[in-house]
């Protein structure tokens, strides 16, 4: 198989995602460029986070018109081609209408960076193939605007689809509002499209690889996509 | 020479912050009256922010040499060797003034700053650290301040992807209208890949590249240069404007230019803008640079050469390329969305000329604007008087009663501000990108891996103004001394440092008695503990309405370990024999102890002894070596009490158990100085107890005194104090939960 991670002006976790699939976990990767329109060669492809063109305007709110964005569209409609947005990737999912809703600014008004604890809703995606229903993952997070909101319908069609897939808990899986870190509707910390294969996620699973960083519960979300593309 | 037609006046020349002998050098030089725009040049170099003009000669004593040293002080960072073919840069410089009057925009463009110090010298910055320094945490005003300037170290490392990996924040009154705003970084480069800031090659074309000039700025480093007043409070033109995205970009097009080998030699625009770097660059070269402001790209319409000449305006490099190459430097740039302009040309005549509109505007010899050693640069030779205050300064140790409520004390100081936990601080800052964080902010120093090679860097910024101010070479000592300790803890060899040095009013000789001392302080702590100085920052005239502030030596440690043996400071496991290294004396003064519990600001700082603080390192670094120690605490603010308390409570917000401990200690000492004393060279080390005899016999061998004090493990932090002077004994026995909640709401409330 082989992996791409998007290479927007500004992007910062680039390297982070291509050390994770690379250097860990072994898989064949490349960067491309946001210029660059030809990604049919990848089976997956990450969108890293960071602060593509500054995020001056709105998170991802340029990014999505990158030259890339226009063949991400084709990219994700082929089967058993995968996407996963993490953190900024996640906000240009959202502003590129790839999956539904949006991001407001933390509830504390702070940029946050630290260790959450993630539940998984749904383990029959994907991107959770390796994790039971329920497992607890810890994860950190790094941002400013991930504070996630859609309307009442969207939110219920997310949830009557399983498309929610993981929410802010704690360590033993419980959600309420002292486990939501920044506000986030129904504590929503990644949702998924309804053909399974666009993922996107606010908690950085690049960032715990490796039990020196804190914690190797990011694995689990790359290893699953890994072996699903691999057996099908 | 054209000039505008301003007739330089005495009021001109004291508005550019020029004394009276500084002009008539002036006329030396040029053996005429100078244009506006030479003025403004001169003003530049010669403000102490470019100049050192009073501190280069006591900044002489400091050791600047060593087996590790591979690029020492004079360019825009120091590098070390770290590996066969790396060098580790890094450089730490101050934004108090600017953060003073404008935080959020003075704190970001303070790392915007020295990013660019450390990748103009063809590093990737892998690390920031921050030293800061506010007034009482209840003022208004640093409630203004405090926010404000950790939003603005956020917005701008967070968006360029740099980790915020350590720091400290220390609040005392003396900074309440003068803030401080130190920050560190450093970066990783291949030492064939190392560019300097000089100009080389006849003909060869000066190119800008980065934002556009505006008027932001201007002057900044003379506002640098003096005293901050309700006046010149009101010089927001003096403060600068962020645009960490820019600089993100800058910082990958720069890399790629030297990847590919398109640079000569590069500078930042930093302060003082395109005078500084074009001046330094061709001084470093002895060559000349010849400037055509029509070329620079311009944000504002109508600028002239001497607004443009002195813009502090962001985000803006200078590089000399070879004659011919522009083409591909202009295709990297692009490539960036970035332009490179070609504004000039490296000369023969070692001078600087700027032309405009087809005529010179300015034409000045450059060695004099930037050599230290000629004879018309206007180096201050100047000699401290022991100032008044220092005559009564020290306390009377039978006006302080002994307590008999300790615990009361330790829960009082566990959640005071300058001992608090700061969470709500470092936690603003992204510190894991790169993935390369190994120990987390909050801990004596932070761990960095470097991909891709065997090693680890420990790293760690410490100062203490306090001490400074009671006794200025202990201060400086001890400033070295803690951070070189705060970076063995973690298991680390420290092998050079870089320092800020904030103080007061130079002219006053007062002031320059604590520089001097303080640096002859550090200087001797530098060389026994063989860590010597790269470069780092000045920083004087930081005063505000109620005067000078304490004088505030800040010291950024770098440290190595081979391999992977490092510990963090929190107790790892129940168990565990806890044991002290180094030996409590009875000293109380200038501690926090003193400060928050009796309301005073008194001395004897502590004393320190190097060659034993040296010893005591080495002690600790072999334990780590050996594989037997699996904690590590540095006890300094609120002394051996808060010690322990932080390695009970500091392992939850690092991702693990906080574990409780039991220790019991006999002491023929004031139970005071015992448990909250600040005496240096101490550390709390755990091990378990199969190793307790190998670590004793690491001990003996170093020749340190190490005491086994208790043990890890419950829920609660107890103390048994059996005092054999008062034949008596009293305990400390607390929830560590408890202590936690009261550490956790200390400073994070204010933030």
């Amino acid at each position: 198989m082989k992996a791409g991670v998007i290479v927007f002006p500004g992007s910062n976790c680039d390297a982070d995602c291509m050390w994770a699939l690379q250097d860990i976990l072994g898989v064949n990767t490349e960067y491309i460029w946001h210029e660059n329109k030809n990604i049919k060669k990848y089976d997956l492809i990450v969108i890293p986070g960071g602060f593509s063109y500054g995020d001056y305007l709105r998170c991802g709110a340029i990014a999505r018109f990158a030259k890339v964005m226009e063949s991400i569209q084709e990219f994700s409609s082929k089967k058993n081609k995968f996407i996963l947005g993490i953190c900024n990737g996640f906000q240009i999912l959202l502003e590129a209408g790839l999956l539904p809703g949006a991001m407001l600014m933390n509830k504390t008004l702070k940029f946050i960076c630290r260790y959450v604890n993630i539940v998984t809703e749904n383990n029959m995606t994907p991107f959770t193939g390796k994790m039971k229903k329920g497992q607890v993952l810890r994860i950190p997070i790094a941002h400013n605007e991930g504070n996630y909101y859609c309307d009442e319908t969207t939110l219920n069609n997310l949830i009557k689809n399983d498309c929610v897939v993981f929410r802010y808990s704690d360590e033993n899986g419980s959600v309420n509002d002292n486990t939501n870190p920044n506000g986030a509707l129904y504590n929503i910390a990644g949702i998924i499209n309804k053909d399974g294969n666009i993922l996107g996620m606010m908690p950085h699973p690049e960032r715990a690889m490796i039990k020196e960083l804190g914690s190797t519960d990011g694995r689990l979300i790359f290893e699953s996509v890994i072996k699903y593309i691999k057996n099908n | 020479m054209t000039g505008y037609n301003i007739k330089i006046t005495d009021e001109i020349i004291k508005e550019h912050n020029l004394k009276k002998d500084e002009y008539e050098l002036i006329l030396k030089i040029l053996n005429r009256t100078p244009t506006i725009v030479e003025l403004g040049i001169f003003s530049a170099m010669w403000s102490e922010h470019c100049s050192y003009k009073h501190s280069k000669p006591v900044l002489k004593k400091l050791p600047t040499k060593g087996k590790y040293i591979l690029q020492g002080p004079g360019e825009n960072a120091g590098i070390i060797h770290a590996t066969k073919n790396l060098g580790i840069a890094f450089k730490i410089e101050s934004h108090n003034h600017p953060s003073a009057v404008e935080p959020f925009q003075g704190a970001a463009t303070g790392v915007g700053g020295i990013l660019r110090d450390v990748f103009t010298m063809g590093a990737r910055p892998i690390a920031v650290l921050d030293s800061l320094r506010f007034g009482n945490p209840e003022s208004k005003n640093t409630q203004r301040l405090l926010p404000s300037v950790v939003k603005g170290i956020a917005f701008y490392g967070n968006c360029v992807g740099i980790p915020t990996v350590g720091g400290e924040t220390v609040f005392e009154d003396c900074y309440e209208t003068n803030c401080l705003v130190n920050v560190m970084t450093i970066g990783t480069v291949e030492k064939k890949k190392i560019k300097k800031g000089i100009a080389k090659g006849i003909g060869n074309p000066v190119i800008y590249i980065g934002a556009a000039t505006g008027r932001d700025g201007i002057h900044g480093a003379s506002f640098a240069s003096a005293e901050l007043t309700a006046e010149n409070q009101e010089r927001r033109s003096s403060v600068q404007v962020a645009d960490p995205f820019m600089e993100k970009l800058l910082l990958e097009a720069t890399l790629e230019l030297n990847d590919k080998g398109l640079i000569v030699g590069i500078q930042d625009m930093g302060a003082a803008g395109l005078t500084s770097s074009s001046v330094e660059m061709a001084n470093r070269g002895k060559v000349g640079i010849e400037l055509n402001i029509d070329k620079v790209p311009k944000r504002e319409t109508g600028m002239n050469a001497y607004e443009v000449m002195l813009s502090e305006s962001q985000e803006r490099m200078l590089m000399i390329t070879e004659k011919g190459k522009e083409k591909k430097v202009e295709k990297v740039l692009k490539k960036w969305g970035l332009h490179a302009v070609t504004i000039g040309k490296v000369i023969k005549k070692p001078y600087i000329i700027v032309k405009e509109k087809g005529k010179v505007v300015a034409e000045i010899p450059v060695a004099p604007l930037a050599d230290s050693n000629h004879k018309f640069f206007p180096l201050k030779r100047q000699k401290g008087i022991k100032p008044k205050y220092l005559e009564n300064i020290n306390i009377d140790y039978n006006l302080i009663p002994i307590p008999n409520n300790i615990e009361d004390i330790l829960i009082k100081l566990i959640g005071s501000p300058n001992i608090a936990c700061k969470s709500e601080i470092w936690q603003q800052y992204d510190h894991m990108v790169r993935t390369n964080t190994w120990t987390l902010p909050g801990s004596d120093s932070a761990v960095i891996k470097i991909k891709g090679e065997n090693l680890l860097i420990a790293t760690s910024v410490d100062g203490n103004g306090r001490y400074t101010y009671l006794d200025p070479y202990r201060g400086g000592a001890i400033a070295v001394a803690e951070a070189a300790r705060n970076v063995s803890v973690s298991g680390a060899t420290p092998v050079a440092l870089t320092n800020c040095l904030n103080f007061g009013n130079p002219e006053d000789p007062e002031i320059f008695y604590q520089f001097e001392k303080a640096i002859e302080g550090m200087a001797d702590a530098a060389k026994i503990l063989k860590t010597p100085v790269t470069g780092g920052n000045v920083s004087f005239y930081n005063e505000g309405k109620d005067g000078a502030i304490y004088p505030t030596p800040i010291v950024g440690m770098v440290g190595f370990i081979k391999g992977t043996r490092y510990v963090k400071q929190y107790f790892k496991d129940s168990e565990d024999v806890i044991l002290l290294l180094g030996q409590t004396k009875d000293e109380l003064g200038a501690s926090e102890y003193l400060k928050e519990i009796h309301g005073l600001i008194k001395g004897p700082v502590p004393e320190i002894d190097l060659k034993l603080e040296s010893q005591i390192q080495k002690t600790i670094r072999n334990g780590i070596k050996a594989g037997i120690i699996k904690s590590a605490h540095d006890i300094s603010k609120g002394g051996l009490a808060v010690a322990l308390a932080e390695c009970c409570i500091t392992a939850k917000l690092h991702g693990e158990k906080n574990i409780g401990a039991f220790i019991e200690i006999q002491s023929d000492i004031r139970i005071d100085s015992l448990l909250f004393g600040e005496t240096q060279s101490r550390i709390i080390i755990t091990t378990s107890k199969k190793d307790l005899n190998t670590m004793k016999k690491i001990a003996a061998q170093n020749k340190v005194v190490l005491t086994e004090i208790g043990k890890t493990g419950g829920d609660r932090l107890i103390i048994n104090i059996d005092w054999a002077a008062k034949k008596c004994s009293q305990k400390i026995n607390i929830k560590i939960t408890d202590l936690e909640n009261i550490w956790m709401n200390g400073v994070n409330k204010y933030v």
